[in-house]
């Protein structure tokens, strides 16, 4: 993803200039945050599960480099060629050079936020390969050139006339068509022929298995199957910390995973990898990209326990009503908030801020990161480490420098006041921000200090 | 040092105290898998259900609702031979892009979701749960687990090179939310059950 001269409230800022669309960003995502909690309140042990999966992960979190290797053990055992990748950029080439090797300038891809992290389709695009994405909303943004603003609904902020518009424009159909159904059949015709004639397959992975070597891919359109049995290569990519300890795990994480996403009790694929086709070659990349470095910092390590499910991105008051690109980062929302810093801290020094602290994230999280409670931490580390916004750094400064001293504060109260009486242009301004999309309160005559002093001697006390 | 041993370095300097695996088991139960759970399950993910009395019956069903005219397949040795197409003359995955309807036994359902498990032996070639239009599938009645949990436990007693759990047709919710079932995969599942009228109907 392209790095964006703009933060997190100037992006915002500009999703907020469609009102309606805010409202509906907001209220569909709402919506699904309430299909989850259905879906979740109809398991009686679903705090067990929260509880059993957080514990997994913070197990393999912990052993994980035993973890690792038995994985790759297995994983070979299997007939599967394992590949480490340092960072983005040797992950990229690792692709790169399986394309070079299979003889080929073309693949197909399903969802990988991990790809989306490290930039794969904009540098194999510079090398002259063509990458389609396969999940129905990952091509129409792609379509779009625009990245994904949700990790589980790539589109969520596109509305269907400017989808029709879309494909008119890239497959061909007619002008004015925004009927669901139709879109979806065109896509479905359009990524079929990509199907049949692409060699080389990449998906991402939802959770890998140490005790057998294996990997889940979860879809509900089957794009990640189609791709990979239809291509003599498969390439699959996953984090370093995607892995879990033993097969009947899966039972704990995928009661969760889609119930927290969609509400669905299950995806309607769970494919497991183990071994390649007779004929065929499976590769599996396992990458850090500062993983490692997370794992190291305490207070924000539990970050890499998530299993990206969304449900702290569809609950988040601010997510909600600022869109994905908002976060100008590959994964958005609370999770990618603190997850982003780690990669970049000055590049990302906003996005911990871009949060009330409610708390709903970490309520709703399925392996139990706290969430708000990191945003807060990282708030501090930020400050420390001299990121803070020039702004809110000046702005606090004034604070502590009135606050600390009882005579400018009382002056200072006493001018804000007479500023929203006598002179309102002063503050009911664009230079101020708390004023877009709010009144400013109505001043009132005195301070407290003002009355008690008058009162405190007053003989008509009640 | 290369990225492998420079990561797994990097792992071993940064993780913290080993914390031990939580007890799994409390999940267990002794319960069988109910029929009437699966059933309405598989309804919720856009599945059909349809209970009878053996392959001829199937491929009433199937006939009657896709037609004489389309390519139906299967690899259920009972029902090869009673369909439009053995398979026989098929030598590459691609070669089943035009299947209609492809009939494929799975090991067993899980009632919590409507997921079938399905292994590599039993698609024929991987792809073609996926590739067909229109995917039946066929348990035995007493082949249903109450949940994942019990999903796994059964699994663990078996070998697979490729395995998926399946719940009803590819669907996708992509475009403003609209639920449009046949995404890239089939447009339908039916789950035929086998032997209910053994178990004295359904549930």
């Amino acid at each position: 993803m392209k790095p964006s001269t703009k933060d997190h409230a100037e992006l915002s800022q500009e999703f907020n200039r469609d009102e309606e669309r805010v409202n509906w960003h907001d209220e569909t995502l709402w919506f699904i945050r309430e299909k989850r909690d259905k879906a979740a309140h109809s398991l009686p042990e679903w705090e067990n599960l929260r509880e059993a999966a957080s514990q997994i992960k913070n197990n393999v979190l912990s052993d994980l480099h035993h973890y690792l290797l038995q994985f790759e053990k297995n994983a070979i055992a299997n007939g599967v060629t394992v590949h480490w990748a340092a960072d983005a950029a040797e992950h990229n080439r690792i692709v790169h050079k399986l394309l070079k090797e299979a003889n080929v300038v073309r693949m197909v891809k399903s969802k990988s936020m991990l790809t989306e992290e490290c930039g794969l389709n904009e540098y194999l695009a510079k090398n002259g390969i063509e990458v389609i994405d396969s999940d129905l909303g990952e091509r129409i943004v792609q379509l779009a050139e625009e990245p994904p603003s949700h990790i589980v609904l790539p589109c969520i902020h596109k509305k269907k006339e400017e989808i029709g518009e879309l494909f008119h424009k890239h497959l061909g159909i007619e002008a004015g068509i925004s009927d669901p159904q139709f879109l979806t059949e065109t896509a479905r015709y359009h990524l079929r022929q990509v199907f049949l004639n692409r060699r080389v397959a990449l998906t991402g992975v939802n959770f890998a298995i140490a005790e057998t070597g294996e990997f889940v891919v979860c879809t509900n359109e089957g794009n990640a199957d189609m791709g990979a049995h239809l291509a003599d290569v498969h390439i699959a990519s996953m984090g370093i910390e995607k892995l879990i300890p033993e097969r009947m795990h899966l039972g704990v994480f995928l009661r969760l995973l889609t119930r927290s996403a969609t509400g669905q009790p299950i995806t309607t694929y769970s494919s497991h990898f183990k071994k390649p086709r007779p004929g065929a070659q499976m590769h599996i990349i396992l990458v850090d990209n500062g993983r490692t470095v997370q794992l190291g910092r305490k207070d924000f390590r539990n970050s890499l326990k998530c299993i990206r499910c969304a449900a702290c991105l569809n609950t988040c008051p601010v997510y909600r009503r600022s869109g994905g690109h908002s976060y100008h980062t590959a994964i958005a929302g609370p999770i990618g908030s603190i997850l982003a810093p780690n990669l970049d801290m000055k590049q990302y020094a906003d996005l911990p801020f871009a949060s009330t602290l409610c708390g709903s994230c970490s309520n709703v999280c399925p392996v139990k990161i706290d969430i708000h409670e990191q945003l807060y931490k990282w708030r501090q580390v930020l400050v420390k480490e001299g990121y803070s916004p020039v702004g809110k750094k000046a702005g606090m400064q004034l604070m502590t420098w009135t606050l600390s001293s009882p005579g400018l504060y009382h002056i200072a109260g006493k001018a804000g006041r007479w500023v929203l009486k006598h002179a309102p242009f002063l503050v009911n301004n664009k230079l101020n921000p708390w004023f877009k999309h709010r009144d400013m309160p109505v001043p009132e005559e005195w301070s407290f200090s003002e009355w008690y002093k008058q009162n405190r001697n007053s003989k008509d006390r009640h | 040092m290369d990225s492998r041993e420079k990561i797994l370095a990097a792992v071993q300097a940064n993780q913290p105290i080993t914390v031990v695996l939580p007890d799994i088991s409390i999940f267990e139960t002794a319960s069988k898998g109910s029929l009437l759970k699966f059933a309405s399950a598989l309804k919720g993910v856009g599945g059909e259900i349809s209970y009878v009395s053996g392959y001829e019956e199937i491929l009433r069903l199937v006939l009657a609702l896709h037609g004489e005219n389309v390519r139906i397949v299967s690899p259920v040795a009972g029902l090869m031979k009673l369909c439009s197409d053995n398979l026989i003359g098929t030598t590459s995955a691609h070669d089943l892009q035009n299947v209609e309807v492809a009939i494929l036994n799975a090991h067993f359902g899980v009632a919590e979701n409507g997921a079938v498990w399905i292994t590599e032996p039993d698609m024929y070639y991987r792809a073609l749960p996926f590739i067909t239009q229109h995917l039946a599938v066929i348990i035995n009645a007493d082949a249903l687990v109450p949940t994942m949990h019990q999903a796994y436990e059964f699994i663990s007693k078996t070998t697979y090179n490729f395995g998926a759990f399946i719940a009803g047709p590819s669907k996708t919710a992509d475009i403003e939310q609209s639920l449009v079932v046949g995404a890239h995969g089939p447009r339908s599942m039916m789950v035929f059950i086998l032997n209910n009228n053994k178990l004295g109907g359904q549930d």
